[in-house]
């Protein structure tokens, strides 16, 4: 059973303000729950204190996969499994394997990498996002601190996101049902009751 | 705080917000279908319904049907699949080779190109696959499958085998690198849907996209691999494309300068196609505030570096059939230039060589009506290229009792409107329901490249700004 989640949102205008804003909000001891922006902010994540991100690594392991198995594949196929005389070239012949060698490393490091992205960052079709504010894939950038995680009163942290530029700091809280993300709930609440906000129409 | 060059025109103009970009942007998936559109679909419709009726009768009946004979036993087919396999490449030119490059003019035009490069594949791809005769069995004859006629396998030394797993890894990398970079985009559709149908269509396609720091971080992350991948996939596909002519010993094919003239070759037309679709694309969706003249003015001058490179490959390879002292091979290229195809190949001089060289000119490489018209020149130049290389040397073989011409049937010139078809439903369907601009990236580049940015360094120094750029205007606040 999960519990009642309230949040304090800080909306921030200006990717510049968030930036200071992000640092001053950590300085005075305050722990962000996540950020949320229409586009990618650069230093962010260095604001935040997140750690690098190690896709690259994924992409290496997985295209060093691809590289094996097309060498092993090829080498099988044409030189062992069923050797063939082709223009009078050895049944192994390096050079000739290079090409799909190559394709498949680029296959498997850029499939490898974008399905570890998806599982990691839990992307998936059926995933209903829990949004705080519909204004965060458009032109604003939100701040969403978990009240339950600081030991500050609303108030206060009221004033700290006020103090580092917020345009608007409110406060949402995620009920019970709610705040299960369960798509099939999520597809009924959404035909039976229609489409209740829309970014399209300022609030 | 990024220093923006003094003589780069802003890349968003027009006094935009950043909430104007959605707007403007999402107005076209948003809004009901306008005419124009309808009228383009049923038009593309039509082409692929004609096309495909011919195309249907050629799998029914066999590829007898196309005029090819004993001597030209390779000419439209293949012709049309290295040319839109060339047209593709402008799409993953602009997204990855340019991402690497930091060139942020791209962000205006890489979806729209990043999408053209996908449809040009797959249009590509009916080609090889239709001129197998029984596609239904063509799994087995390129594919390394498992199966019951005693485990042959492809043949790993064929450049024709290559070209497959090219052409598909090709295509998935660059679906996939298009489909990432559409997932925000989808989730502020998603956001701004106002009924169940669209938004339920949006979040299934946004894969429940919120746009949180974290994901970016590891996003960012992963278009810029994406790129450092498909940046040698692109060199690699058209390379390995000029390998299925230059592995040969036909002459006038074998030649070692085909992979880097290919390459040229299918940026040049490449991007006269993207600038041939994002003129009527800008035109009709009003985006000009988006892809501004400054963005047309550098895809001319890719045009002009990439158009002279081709000039430069057609001369040496000229010189290098002299060179050898191989007669065959002088022959060869004498044949083109004054034999039975010289239309040709003074077709393909003219559109690809000379027309281009006329954006060296200020006034025609920045006039809309200039850039379309050569824009579609150079692609009949390019079709023009491959149909020289591949039939002019085929048609005089090495017996002269053997020599013959190419004469093309209904069931070429169909087969190849066919693809045309596809090629325009595809990207109408595409310019109704995606977003054609990408908007995150466009957003991300808005701070230091919009008509305010410019405008307040122009007050502060206006003597740093050239002469024609110091004009005021008022829509710009």
């Amino acid at each position: 059973m999960k519990k009642n989640k309230h949040f304090l949102v800080g909306v921030f205008g200006d990717q510049d303000e968030l930036l200071h804003g992000v640092e001053d909000i950590r300085a005075k001891g305050v722990k962000i729950h996540e950020v949320f922006t229409p586009y990618p902010v650069h230093h962010l994540e260095d604001a935040l204190g997140y750690k690098r991100s190690r896709m690259p690594v994924a992409a290496f392991l997985f295209g060093a996969t691809g590289t094996t198995c097309a060498i092993s594949m090829q080498t099988l196929m044409s030189g062992v499994d069923w050797p063939m005389i082709i223009g009078g070239k050895p049944f192994i012949s390096l050079p000739d394997f290079v090409p799909i060698t190559f394709e498949m490393t680029v296959l498997f490091a850029a499939f490898g990498m974008v399905g570890t992205f998806m599982v990691t960052q839990n992307l998936k079709p059926h995933k209903a996002p829990r949004l705080f504010d519909l204004r965060g894939t458009d032109d604003k950038m939100i701040m969403a601190i978990d009240l339950a995680k600081n030991n500050l009163s609303e108030e206060e942290i009221s004033k700290i996101l006020k103090d580092a530029h917020a345009e608007e700091v409110y406060r949402k809280d995620f009920a019970d049902a709610k705040n299960e993300r369960n798509f099939f709930k999520y597809l009924q609440d959404l035909f039976i009751n229609g489409v209740t906000e829309s970014g399209r129409f300022p609030r | 705080m990024q220093v923006v060059s003094d003589v780069r025109e802003p890349l968003v103009t027009g006094g935009k917000s950043v909430k104007d970009i959605t707007e403007d942007i999402c107005r076209q998936v948003e809004g009901p279908p306008t005419m124009s559109w309808l009228a383009g679909l049923a038009f593309s419709l039509f082409l692929l319904a004609a096309g495909g009726y011919f195309l249907g009768d050629l799998l029914w009946n066999g590829i007898g049907r196309w005029g090819l004979n004993k001597t030209v036993q390779w000419a439209w087919d293949i012709t049309n699949f290295v040319w839109w396999v060339g047209i593709g490449h402008a799409g993953t030119l602009i997204s990855a080779v340019l991402l690497l490059f930091r060139q942020k003019w791209r962000t205006s035009i890489n979806r729209a190109a990043e999408a053209m490069t996908i449809f040009a594949v797959i249009c590509a791809a009916v080609w090889p696959i239709v001129h197998m005769g029984r596609p239904w069995l063509g799994a087995y004859w390129v594919l390394p499958l498992p199966n019951p006629f005693g485990s042959l396998w492809p043949n790993f030394n064929s450049p024709l085998l290559w070209d497959v797993f090219a052409i598909s890894t090709y295509f998935s990398v660059s679906l996939v690198f298009w489909y990432i970079g559409l997932i925000p985009d989808f989730g502020t559709i998603r956001d701004r849907a106002t009924n169940a149908v669209s938004r339920f269509a949006y979040g299934i396609l946004s894969f429940g996209w919120d746009g949180s720091a974290k994901t970016w971080m590891h996003y960012e992350s992963v278009s810029l691999i994406l790129a450092g991948l498909a940046t040698p996939l692109v060199l690699s596909v058209h390379t390995i494309v000029s390998f299925d002519f230059a592995t040969s010993v036909i002459p006038g094919w074998h030649t070692t300068i085909f992979p880097p003239y290919f390459v040229a070759g299918a940026i040049f037309s490449g991007f006269a196609m993207v600038l041939t679709l994002m003129l009527v694309t800008r035109h009709l969706y009003r985006l000009e505030d988006y892809i501004t003249m400054e963005h047309i003015e550098m895809m001319n001058i890719i045009i002009i570096v990439t158009g002279s490179i081709v000039g430069i490959a057609y001369t040496t390879e000229f010189f290098m059939a002299w060179y050898s002292g191989v007669q065959y091979e002088q022959y060869a290229f004498i044949n083109r230039a004054t034999g039975p195809y010289w239309w040709a190949y003074w077709s393909m001089m003219t559109c690809n060589v000379v027309s281009p060289q006329l954006f060296w000119i200020k006034k025609i490489r920045t006039s809309i009506y200039g850039t379309f018209i050569l824009s579609i020149v150079v692609n009949i130049g390019m079709w023009f290229e491959r149909f020289v290389i591949i039939v002019t040397s085929l048609h005089r073989d090495y017996l002269p009792s053997s020599w013959a011409m190419f004469y093309p049937t209904i069931h070429d010139v169909m087969c190849y409107v066919f693809t045309f078809g596809l090629f325009f439903t595809l990207f109408l369907l595409f310019a109704k329901f995606f977003p054609v601009i990408n908007m995150a990236e466009v957003k991300s580049v808005w701070k230091d490249s919009n008509s305010g940015v410019y405008r307040a360094r122009r007050t502060i120094s206006n003597d740093d700004v050239p002469q024609d750029h110091r004009k005021t205007d008022a829509s710009m606040i």
